[in-house]
């Protein structure tokens, strides 16, 4: 054995700080819920009284038509007799511009998705690991360390991760109320930049969710006119996250940052950035479709070099690129996935509203919005906390409170919609009417003694098995992408 | 732009390079045997193309897997939702199988280790954010991939240290060669956070020695430090040898399941030995389990596509055409490598001696001018345009000697590389001439040419079109 100087045995951390600290957002205690549902899954026949997947922004109403049409079109994969002749030329192929027919293919389903007001250009269409990847990129290129993106609240928790944690940018939150329908006002941009200001974070951009998760609301066009007009103003960027264009329903309109930035005049379109996916709008998250679209050409040209970090497998490339090309087929997903969204929003409102449970008013989404406010013991995340853990360990139903996503209220709730099977939507509101229905036992003697009613009150937390421990770490979350959540059969299918 | 990051504005992608020159060209002009027979050879891509025919015929065999089903039912809405950033697991088992076959089933791989990547070129540099930020360096043997520059040092911060190797002992790593670059470190205030070898060598194509392997692992136990092996060349090695890989000597000096064995990864890829490129298949292997917990929930940022996933277990999970597979593309690398060094040899050139991976590393240093790095850009941009073969330069990979030159042969047909080394041949024999008759005029072309160079040198930007290439 050669031997060298040995080091001191310091106190070395081997790990770097980003490895070692939790920038990865997973160890907030509210990964108790996605744990109650992997212990204990719901399903109809095997597990009936499992915890209800609420919690998972997922579009798995159109997964027929997408079978349908895979199945119908062998060539569209490169490994079946009719695609196999492309199968050297598409394994090969890993130039970071991506196939053109991919590229080409994407933009139009972008201006489909779009009511086909506006063009995009496939070449500035740059590929990503999904959005997720996409985001961190369009970080790594518009802001340095210790720089700031606004962000309006409540927001997707996996900007936490994605913005922040390799980039080292930070996240100044633009505080939205419920009293106007969490709105984002120029006021509430203004007192956050100077936020900002305050605690010496440069700030680089503003990053809005178009349509919103975790509202389901759509930005309108005077809005969207409003945020271009800030951060030009400023000189700052504006990246719209557009991942759920698609998933509009009912008369509700989606409009584009792009559609915006051509009715105003000398917009500085070197500050306008799109972050685009494929998983929501076509229900395909494994196929890991991210894209970067910017209108600034050094951003794409920059972010084009990063993607090889995180580009599309040829192999998926070439089957999005035919069922893309495949305008009938688009059409009809679209409007049929439009409809099965309306139909499922609608039935579960309609309990909702059935059962007096105040939602917010969207159009859009996989999910909804749910006010409970009035259920909070006191108007404190504390309590929210706790009736979350009510919802989740009694009432059985995973869904994401409010404060995970940044709210500046408790007592919201995210409830997804649209990742389960009509029975099972069923299921998931009978428990909540037996479980409001409990709760109006529960007070009704509150004509009598007001300690007598608080006892009652009481009545749904004491029953509450609290089995969980804080010291706990979870490899989950509402992130995507996530551990097996739903346990696929791919992950029950071992060799 | 300063509302642009540094990450933007500056050129830590490394693709301003002058060397990316020869890819340009190449993309104005490509050679095909028919629509374009004088075209340039591509000789600077180091991808597997030998072996297709296999994996093809597989896939006629195997309709199930290649059409995304399972026991004749469509698994498509499954593939599609299947996003958990753990990998499929029966994707990881057979990565695991065929790591351990490739090493002739010596180690063995635990697959709860595996961290799934796009590409090797995610894998490392993921590896990098999790050991490594600001401050902070990494040793590499030179040469080394250009390629690293990127991947290691772009977005992490983290800055290389190259161990310097030199053609006097074949380019091993020497243990002076090891202390000199820590020195260096210290000397640049870097905290010397490993060391990063590919094994086998790219650009080099040899397999590193027992008693390198032996020397890194002494050299980190001691320092405290970790050792990243890339090994996406493992399944090219097609010598005598057999190839040893940093697992069977941690196996060797019993140092399995030690703190030392915790700092010790190996990065893979499926882009060489499968020659699939395109389906960015890269992995992470890590004893750490904090590693491998940081590492997976990074791999968010760039999974393998569900679809590829799939196929891949399918594909690996086939004992019997993996190791029909292995066995015919090391016969075949071995064929046309050989087949290169012959023609090689007849135009006076040699090669250093190799026994794996997809080029050889080829010693021009005859046909240079002087000794120097301008004079080796000389001759390479002579061999780009005028014998039109774009090979890579040494000094594109940080080769501290100058007149070293990669050239791939597994990406081209056959009779595309005896073209390739005809035009070759002719070129050296007109130099050789043309030296004799020239040797006057050579100071006055020197101080010409420099000019000329230093001028090149800053006019070019490269924009675009590079594919992510080793």
């Amino acid at each position: 054995m050669v031997s060298f100087a040995t080091e001191k045995k310091q106190d070395l951390n081997l790990l770097s700080r980003i490895a070692a600290g939790d920038g990865h957002g997973e160890n907030s205690s509210y990964f108790d819920g996605w744990k109650a549902y992997e212990e204990n899954p719901f399903h109809p026949i095997d597990r009936p009284d499992g915890v209800i997947q609420m919690g998972l922004a997922e579009n798995q109403l159109c997964g027929d038509l997408m079978r349908k049409w895979v199945l119908k079109h062998p060539e569209a994969s490169i490994c079946t007799s009719e695609g196999v002749n492309q199968f050297s030329d598409i394994a090969i192929f890993q130039d970071y511009h991506g196939l053109p027919k991919f590229r080409q293919a994407v933009a139009k389903f972008m201006e489909k998705t779009r009511n086909n007001k506006v063009k995009f250009d496939p070449d500035r269409i740059v590929m990503s690991g999904g959005a997720t990847g996409a985001h961190e990129t369009v970080a790594f290129c518009l802001a340095n360390p210790g720089d700031g993106f606004l962000v309006p609240t409540p927001y997707y928790p996996g900007f936490d991760r994605d913005l922040r944690w390799r980039t080292g940018v930070n996240l100044v939150p633009v505080t939205c109320h419920s009293s106007d329908g969490f709105k984002i006002t120029v006021e509430a941009l203004e007192a956050a930049y100077e936020n900002a200001r305050k605690s010496n974070i440069p700030v680089k951009g503003l990053l809005v969710t178009n349509p919103s998760n975790p509202l389901g609301t759509t930005l309108d066009r005077e809005c969207l006119k409003s945020l271009v007009n800030f951060t030009n103003d400023k000189g700052i960027h504006l990246i719209a996250d557009e991942i759920y264009a698609a998933t509009t329903f009912g008369q509700s309109e989606f409009i584009s940052v792009a559609e915006v930035i051509e009715e105003i005049e000398d917009c500085n379109r070197d500050l306008i950035h799109i972050v685009y996916s494929l998983s929501k709008d076509m229900g395909l998250p494994g196929l890991r479709v991210g894209i970067v679209y910017s209108y600034n050409d050094r951003v794409v040209q920059i972010a084009r070099k990063m993607s090889s970090f995180g580009l599309v497998s040829s192999q998926t490339q070439h089957l999005i690129a035919k069922m893309l090309s495949d305008e009938d087929f688009v059409d009809e997903f679209i409007r049929e996935s439009k409809l099965r969204l309306a139909a499922r929003h609608a039935e579960i409102t309609t309990g909702l509203d059935g059962l007096g449970i105040g939602w917010l008013k969207a159009k859009a989404g996989l999910f909804l919005w749910m006010d409970l406010r009035n259920l909070l013991k006191t108007a404190t995340f504390d309590s929210e906390t706790e009736l979350w853990r009510v919802i989740v360990h009694q009432v059985k139903l995973n869904v994401s409170p409010g404060g995970s996503f940044h709210c500046h209220e408790p007592g919201w709730f995210r409830v997804c919609f649209a990742n389960m099977d009509h029975k099972t939507m069923e299921t998931a509101l009978e428990r909540i009417r037996v479980f409001t229905s409990q709760l109006e036992e529960e007070t009704k003697p509150m004509a009598a003694t007001t300690m007598m009613a608080k006892k009652k009150k009481k009545c749904w937390q004491s029953n509450l098995r609290l089995s969980f421990s804080d010291t706990r770490r979870f490899d989950d979350g509402f992130f995507s992408p996530h551990s097996p959540v739903p346990p696929s059969p791919l992950v029950r299918a071992q060799t | 732009m300063k509302q642009l990051s540094t990450k933007v504005t500056s050129n830590g992608h490394g693709q301003d390079s002058s060397y990316f020159l020869g890819w340009e060209e190449y993309e104005k002009n490509p050679y095909d045997e028919i629509k374009n027979p004088n075209g340039m050879i591509q000789m600077g891509l180091a991808e597997n193309q030998l072996c297709f025919d296999l994996i093809e015929s597989w896939l006629v065999k195997n309709p199930d897997a290649a059409s995304l089903k399972r026991n004749g039912q469509s698994i498509f809405r499954e593939l599609a939702l299947f996003q958990d950033y753990h990998g499929m697991p029966e994707f990881k088992k057979a990565m695991a199988e065929f790591m351990e076959e490739i090493r002739g089933n010596r180690v063995t791989f635990d697959p709860k280790k595996i961290v799934l990547a796009a590409g090797s070129t995610s894998a490392n540099e993921t590896l990098m954010f999790c050991l490594a930020e600001p401050g902070d360096a990494f040793l590499l043997p030179t040469p080394y991939y250009p390629g690293f520059d990127r991947d290691l040092k772009w977005r992490t911060g983290a800055e290389i240290v190259p161990i310097h190797c030199s053609s006097s002992n074949g380019f091993q790593i020497t243990e002076s060669a090891l202390l000199q670059a820590y020195q260096q470190a210290e000397k640049l205030d870097l905290k010397v956070k490993g060391v990063l070898v590919t094994n086998p060598s790219n650009p080099l194509g040899t397999a590193l020695t027992r008693r390198e392997l032996n020397l890194l692992v002494d050299f980190i136990t001691s320092k405290n430090i970790h050792l990243i092996s890339d090994e996406i060349y493992s399944g090219t090695m097609f010598g005598f040898e057999q190839f040893i890989s940093v697992m069977d000597v941690l196996k060797d000096k019993k140092l399995e399941n030690t703190e030392v064995s915790k700092r010790v990864h190996v990065v893979y890829s499926l882009s060489k030995d499968l020659g699939l490129p395109g389906f960015r298949v890269g992995a992470i292997y890590s004893n750490d389990e904090m590693i491998v917990s940081a590492a997976t929930k990074m791999s968010s940022f760039g999974l393998v596509s569900s679809q590829t996933q799939y196929l891949l277990s399918a594909l690996l999970s086939d004992k019997k055409f993996t190791s029909q597979y292995l066995e015919e593309n090391q016969k075949r690398l071995k064929s046309r490598q050989r087949r290169l060094v012959s023609g090689l040899e007849s135009a006076g050139i040699t090669c250093l001696r190799s026994s794996a991976g997809l080029f050889c590393w080829v010693d021009m240093r005859h046909l240079l001018d002087t000794n120097t790095f301008e004079a080796e850009l000389d001759l390479w941009k002579k061999i780009v345009y005028n014998v039109k073969l774009n090979i890579s330069p040494g000094s594109s990979c940080h080769c501290t000697e100058p007149g070293w030159f990669r050239v791939c042969f597994a990406n081209m047909s056959e009779d595309t590389l005896d073209l390739a080394l005809k035009r070759l041949k002719t070129f050296v024999e007109s130099t050789d001439c043309g030296r004799m008759i020239s040797r006057s005029s050579h100071e006055r072309l020197k101080s010409l040419r420099k000019k000329t160079v230093s001028n090149w040198v800053f006019r070019v930007s490269w924009t675009d079109r590079v594919p992510d290439e080793r």
